[in-house]
């Protein structure tokens, strides 16, 4: 029951006015990032990330934000899946299949709340599941030694691929790029100077912050100004809300499977709340076979994803938290805020900053009571919000990304760095190189080579140490089996996830 | 805003009649060579205050973050764009020193700077797992000259970083050879080199006192020696001094400051004399007491040879670890 008192402490640092504030705030521009189409978590949380730098908030409350707008930008997601057919972001895909013909219907406002309701579930089912694991997960990762380490390294890396990843040699493109950019600055192990040239400006290496800052915000500044710079879009109305509590208890059942899928999805280390939501919605429907008619507009077809993105999305917490290896691109961008603020996230979190950890799941909790509770009445408010022109936006995102950088060290060579990986971040996604494993490789890669490093000075320089120990042998069968699988499942699952998008009769 | 100018205004005028000793006038700055949030920081700010609480600044101290290098931009910026400011302080400790011994700075050196004091330390510590077979240092040091590889090191700092230093310095001083065959594991920071001495997969743990008071309080580790010239004061002092055990190695990890080499000879006195002052005071008394601040003051005068001497101290291991040609 120690667990609980930590919970009972972590509700103390969260219900502090301020953070409760900053919670609520997360809440609201975590759901308009999600629901704006193209804008997904990552880039939504990268875009918060120099706020919570000018505003100088202390470490926890900074994570608060963060988590806020992650938990915000899942439940956002779905708005433009419903009303739009076209996904906020790439975990609500699965949401348009029966959220449009709904709308379609008619029923847009059911589907919000049906939707926003299975959210919750799916959510607090998460955080729970996240409870109970971290803390236990965390005392395990007390016994991983340099070579577990290292194991583990290459199976997050193994496993980036993943099933979304579209090309693995982009994937893997990404990734080189990331580890190039990490090497520059100071060897830990040798205390030597990599590539940088005499600058002492690059003695410290590059600052991860300002590459994603950079590569997500700024891009998606560029990305904006060419596309949607202009006026706003036209969508379905919605009308007045009419969901029976019948209803709502028809889709418990399937609000429960569904989180408790997405959460084991999002633990898995680079599967992510995509995989989460898909294997919720394909199950569900196979479950339910003939009972359901999935793709028509039943409601048990908006709650499955819903619940199944959301639990992922905490679960992806897991693995960030306690091994400090992300599980997915959100988490990735968490993870290096927590390095930023001079947390290192790992087994000793738990116990060095508890307040941290805790204040954060915490938060997670009410933030999902908060977003149930702006997503069902404020609704209205957030579809007329998606029919503001961008041009309003973005010089505030770009004013506060510039401050923010701006604000970390004081330095104007920061900020032509952060413009160029803007640029070379809009030149990359031009090419569909995907930006996450790059940000994996910057994290990643110092950690890896140095735990190798590690690893070979306790075995006196004998490779073998790598997979001696049984823990170290399983990582590697795992990171095995991640990287050849998503080469022979994922074509088969997408083709299948197009499948299901394109046999849907209603869109178009 | 006017009226609480012209009474400072008024203040100084009085001050410079009655005193013909060189006095600050306007803005004074810090620089602390890194992001807010760390040691330099935290000299900057509180040394700042205290001399705002003891009247020797007119109006705040500023602190300015210049971030870089481990402090060599901040040096940098003082010798080529501040050389003759007067009212500029640098916020350094022994991680500056080891840079300027180890080059880091490129075409930098400690002569190019004036050092002004050190008000307080973080000592060294040598700890082990609390189900280690080592129960003092002597044992350690006898395991590590036996055989140089049997005792491998955890530490929060890069190889060559202090951290690292500090056993080269305990093990020179406990007369072993084959210094750079001692393994060193350098970790992002004290806490998790220290995670893995408690877990087991490393023998010893190289830090500074406070890095390690969480573990110590909880039990999970146990302190072999603290590399102090005498025991340390308060409940840190039933561990016992490197020295005790004849071993005579000593690593503090000092704070102090250091200005422009061009600023003028009065106002290296007056500042110098401040320093003192604030050392003395209760007020740093009670910041030194809240941090975990270990007195250390080299009296006015020896503090610029006590910098020189470990700068030249750690050159000289350095070269003997092969990381300095």
């Amino acid at each position: 029951m120690e667990t609980l008192q930590f919970l009972m402490d972590g509700f103390a640092v969260a219900l502090t006015p301020t953070n409760l504030m900053f919670a609520l705030f997360g809440a609201f521009i975590g759901t308009l990032i999600g629901a704006l189409p193209g804008l997904g978590p990552a880039n939504g949380v990268a875009i918060l990330i120099p706020l919570a730098f000018t505003l100088g908030l202390p470490p926890e409350t900074a994570m608060i934000l963060l988590t806020s707008v992650y938990a915000g930008a899942m439940y956002g997601g779905r708005i433009s899946s419903i009303l739009l057919n076209i996904p906020g972001d790439e975990p609500a895909m699965m949401t348009c299949l029966d959220g449009y013909p709904m709308a379609q219907k008619g029923k847009a406002a059911e589907a919000l709340a049906m939707s926003a309701i299975a959210s919750f579930a799916g959510s607090l089912i998460g955080t729970i599941g996240l409870i109970l694991l971290a803390p236990a997960l965390a005392k395990f990762a007390l016994t991983f030694g340099p070579a577990e380490y290292f194991a583990l390294f290459m199976l997050a890396f193994a496993t980036l691929g993943g099933i979304t990843g579209k090309n693995p040699m982009k994937t893997v493109i990404a990734a080189v790029i990331g580890l190039m950019i990490s090497t520059v600055g100071i060897d830990i192990a040798t205390g030597t100077q990599r590539y940088t040239f005499g600058i002492l400006k690059l003695y410290e290496g590059i600052d991860f912050i300002l590459a994603i800052v950079g590569l997500f915000a700024i891009s998606e500044l560029l990305f904006f100004i060419e596309e949607r710079a202009g006026a706003g879009r036209k969508m379905i109305k919605v009308g007045k809300l009419m969901l029976r509590p019948k209803e709502i208890i028809a889709a418990v059942p399937t609000m429960f499977r569904g989180g408790v899928l997405g959460f084991i999805a999002g633990v898995l280390p680079g599967a992510g709340a995509s995989l989460g939501s898909f294997i919720s919605y394909t199950l569900e429907k196979q479950y339910l076979g003939k009972k359901g008619h999935f793709g028509e507009g039943d409601p048990r077809g908006v709650a499955a994803p819903e619940a199944g993105n959301n639990g992922a999305s905490s679960g992806a917490l897991v693995p960030m938290l306690t091994l400090g290896v992300p599980g997915s691109g959100t988490t990735a961008v968490l993870l290096a805020m927590l390095i930023s603020l001079n947390v290192t996230p790992g087994p000793l979190m738990f116990t060095q900053n508890a307040d941290i950890v805790w204040g954060v799941i915490a938060a997670l909790l009410i933030g999902n009571v908060i977003l149930l509770l702006l997503n069902i009445p404020m609704v209205g408010f957030f579809v007329k919000l998606l029919s503001v022109p961008p041009m309003y936006l973005l010089p505030m995102v770009t004013m506060v990304a510039f401050v923010g950088i701006y604000s970390i060290s004081h330095s104007t060579f920061d900020l032509y760095f952060m413009i160029a990986f803007g640029v070379a971040g809009y030149i990359l996604r031009k090419l569909e190189i995907p930006m996450v494993p790059i940000i994996l490789g910057m994290l990643l890669g110092p950690e890896m080579e140095k735990n190798l490093g590690h690893a070979l000075v306790i075995s006196d320089g004998d490779w073998s140490i790598l997979w001696a120990s049984p823990l170290a042998l399983g990582l590697w069968i795992v990171a095995g089996l991640g990287l050849i699988l998503p080469y022979i499942v994922g074509p088969l699952l997408r083709k299948r996830m197009r499948a299901a998008i394109k046999e849907e009769p209603t869109s178009d | 805003m006017l009226f609480k100018r012209c009474l400072s205004f008024v203040a100084m005028a009085t001050f410079s009649l009655s005193a013909l000793a060189w006095e600050p006038t306007g803005k004074v700055e810090c620089i602390a060579p890194a992001d807010p949030g760390g040691g330099w920081d935290f000299t900057c700010r509180s040394v700042g205050n205290v001399l705002q609480d003891l009247d020797l600044v007119p109006g705040t101290v500023q602190t300015t973050n210049m971030a870089g290098a481990g402090g060599g931009v901040a040096f940098a910026h003082t010798i080529s764009k501040r050389n003759e400011d007067n009212t500029l302080l640098v916020a350094a400790s022994t991680a500056t020193t080891t840079r300027l011994a180890q080059k880091q700075f490129p075409g930098m050196n400690a002569d190019m700077v004036t050092w002004v004091g050190a008000l307080g330390a973080d000592y060294g510590v040598i700890a082990v797992g609390k189900d280690s077979k080592y129960q003092d240092l002597k044992q350690l040091m006898a395991a590590v000259k036996e055989n140089p590889r049997s005792v491998k090191f955890a530490g929060g700092s890069a190889r060559g970083g202090w951290d690292h230093l500090k056993v080269l310095i305990t093990a020179k001083a406990a007369g072993a050879d084959k210094l750079p065959s001692i393994p060193y594991l350098s970790y992002n920071n004290g806490g998790e080199a220290l995670t893995q001495v408690v877990g087991g997969q490393v023998d010893a743990f190289t830090g500074d006192i406070s890095e390690a008071t969480g573990f110590l309080k909880s039990g999970d580790i146990r302190i072999l020696a603290v590399l102090a010239d005498e025991r340390l004061p308060g409940d840190l002092g039933d561990i016992p001094t490197a020295k005790e055990q004849g071993i005579d190695a000593v690593g503090p990890n000092w704070r102090g400051f250091y200005m422009p080499k061009g600023a003028s000879d009065e106002a290296k006195a007056y500042w110098t004399d401040a320093i003192n002052t604030v050392y003395d005071s209760d007020e740093w008394k009670k910041v030194m007491k809240q941090n975990g601040l270990i007195p250390f003051h080299p009296p006015a005068g020896e503090f610029d040879a006590f910098v020189h001497k470990q700068v030249k101290d750690i050159a000289d291991l350095s070269r003997e670890i092969g990381l300095l040609k």
